[in-house]
């Protein structure tokens, strides 16, 4: 799915490297080529690209658990079949983010170790639960439409790895994001019950997927290295204006109210909205979300409980490894 | 207000198709329950797709069971308002997931029988299934390898992987005998070349769960007490929560399109 804007920096990290290199490296950014994993590259550019790479990779399996509470609920068979398809990309997704991750370095245990002490963040919306049916429509609508947002620039990164993931994870996020909107077009056509559900998701759902675009740019902290290293290709504000100049459409095509009763339109087309609020966002980082706790701890469950599989799978390849030494040396 | 279940005119050929979609969506079921968490994500994908493999079997048993019964019944109709004594899937399928040996033995029981099942039925003298059987056949032979060797790497792995893995063998096997049974109805379809006589492959199917058990220094139990009845809807406690589960949509809101 999708992970939030980063918004702390690692500029201070990097104090005595190599001027020549770094005056390089950042004419090479500037010339729109690629870094690979073998390249030089500043310390901070490594440590800011694992922790994002990471972050996101996090929270496509954290992002697993809300839609996965819907699996075994699913409406129709139909339903059920893309559902779990569609939360098997997410896992897909988070495995090519940590093999990116791990291309600077980082192992994916570490990584994930660090996630399930809570050290690590992953994207604060999946801390919210799924109640309804529509949720699920709306997560694909909405937190997948702002995922792409979001992704799309990053297929442009200027770290190889990580661009070229990009393009295929937005690839099966725009498939997504139909997917959940045709649920939506299912339940406005629907019953005055089925409306109801889909209104109150979009209730629910709006405003935490605004937030997902960071905090916003007079408060972000970062955006200058990240935006000079060509990480970040556009501020927090300027995604999220685009989002909800694309999404306010839909929502009327689709007969629902955006829960926003200050929105209007200006002059330029645009569509401004209320102010965010922002004493909830902070709330949800810092572990108070509604789901955090349970999201937590179902990652740790499944972590400790395969513990003995993947300990099971190790001493195995290992005896087959000796009888393999064995029987070579026969 | 809840939604009654529909009837069935179960013929034959029905109740054959449907007893393998039944097989079909609750060990899909089953393993969707695993999804997100896993013991980790190579295996989060792998029961996904063994998942969706089923019920995609599934969905195309119940289409063609609905186009012989030709009652107006569908996919969503036969396995969202049908309750647990007019579902006909082996109880082995049924039984929860439990640790992670527990799914696998119960996958490899029957994806050694399925992958020897599905290649037999591609020469059904019916057209359906023998089309179904033949894409079957390719995703249960790919349901066993990834079964079998995860039965070599429990068994072989560690002791407590060993001792799980005997555990779970040794809960499952009484439901590995059902899959063999025929009654007079089948027996009818066996004659006339439409099924095939699940008996007829049980020395195979006992040659493979045997080898890949050995292998992975792992016992068969000696008992040959079997548990029956899945197929004429007595089944164990577990399939009514399942049931309930899988059903609460359709029969919280009668009639809604989704």
């Amino acid at each position: 799915m999708y992970t939030q804007a980063l918004n702390t920096s690692d500029a201070d990290d990097r104090p005595v490297e190599d001027a020549t290199r770094a005056a390089a490296f950042q004419a090479r950014i500037d010339a729109e080529e690629r870094i690979e994993p073998n390249d030089w590259m500043p310390a901070a550019y490594r440590k800011t690209l694992t922790r994002q790479i990471s972050q996101h990779a996090h929270s496509e399996i954290v992002g697993m658990l809300p839609e996965g509470n819907w699996i075994t609920r699913a409406p129709s068979l139909r339903r059920k079949a893309a559902l779990l398809a569609k939360v098997q990309d997410e896992c897909g997704h988070g495995l090519y983010l940590y093999a990116a991750a791990e291309t600077l370095g980082a192992s994916r245990e570490e990584l994930v170790d660090l996630m399930l002490a809570g050290k690590a963040k992953y994207s604060s919306i999946f801390n919210y639960p799924t109640l309804t049916w529509a949720d699920i429509g709306t997560i694909g609508w909405l937190v997948d439409g702002a995922a792409i947002m979001n992704q799309i620039p990053l297929c442009r990164c200027s770290y190889g790895p990580y661009a070229r993931a990009m393009i295929r994870v937005c690839k099966e996020e725009s498939f997504h994001q139909r997917q959940g909107f045709e649920i939506m077009v299912t339940l406005a056509r629907g019953s005055e019950e089925q409306k109801a559900m889909a209104q109150d998701a979009l209730n629910r759902w709006w405003w935490p997927v605004l937030m997902m675009f960071g905090p916003p740019d007079q408060a972000s902290q970062h955006g200058d290295t990240s935006t000079r290293w060509k990480i970040k290709r556009f501020s927090n504000d300027e995604l999220r204006q685009k989002f909800v100049d694309a999404t306010v459409p839909q929502a009327q095509y689709l007969g629902l109210t955006i829960p926003d009763p200050g929105m209007k339109q200006n002059e330029a087309g645009n569509w401004e909205y209320s102010a965010i609020d922002w004493d909830e966002f902070k709330q949800v980082l810092a572990g108070n979300g509604p789901c955090n706790r349970d999201r937590l701890a179902a990652r740790r469950k499944a972590h400790d409980e395969g513990a003995w599989v993947r300990e099971a799978a190790e001493a195995y390849a290992e005896k087959r490894r000796h009888r393999q030494t064995a029987q070579a040396a026969e | 207000m809840a939604i009654a279940s529909i009837t069935v005119s179960e013929t034959p050929l029905v109740l054959y198709t449907l007893r393998r979609a039944d097989d079909a969506l609750i060990l899909g079921h089953r393993l969707s329950e695993w999804c997100g968490h896993a013991p980790m994500l190579e295996e989060d994908m792998a029961l996904a797709n063994m998942g969706l493999d089923l019920l995609g079997q599934a969905r195309e048993l119940y289409s063609y069971a609905a186009r012989v019964e030709g009652k107006g019944n569908d996919e969503d109709k036969f396995a969202y308002l049908r309750d647990v004594r007019q579902y006909r899937n082996l109880l082995l399928l049924e039984q929860p997931n439990g640790d992670f040996a527990r799914t696998m033995v119960r996958q490899f029981f029957y994806s050694a029988f399925a992958d020897l099942y599905w290649r037999a039925m591609m020469k059904s003298a019916d057209a359906t299934l023998a089309a179904i059987a033949a894409k079957s056949e390719k995703e249960s032979a790919y349901h066993l390898r990834h079964s079998s060797e995860w039965i070599v790497r429990l068994g072989d792995g560690t002791e407590q992987s060993h001792a799980r893995a005997q555990t779970a063998i040794d809960h499952l096997w009484a439901f590995t005998g059902e899959m063999f049974e025929v009654d007079a109805s089948e027996r009818a379809l066996i004659d006339a070349g439409v099924a095939v006589a699940p008996a007829s492959l049980r020395p195979q199917w006992l040659k493979t769960v045997a080898g890949v058990v050995g292998e992975a220094t792992l016992a068969l139990p000696k008992s040959d007490w079997m548990q029956q009845g899945g197929r004429e809807g007595r089944h164990s406690e577990h399939l009514g929560h399942l049931l309930s589960e899988l059903q609460s949509m359709p029969r919280t809101f009668p009639g809604a399109v989704w």
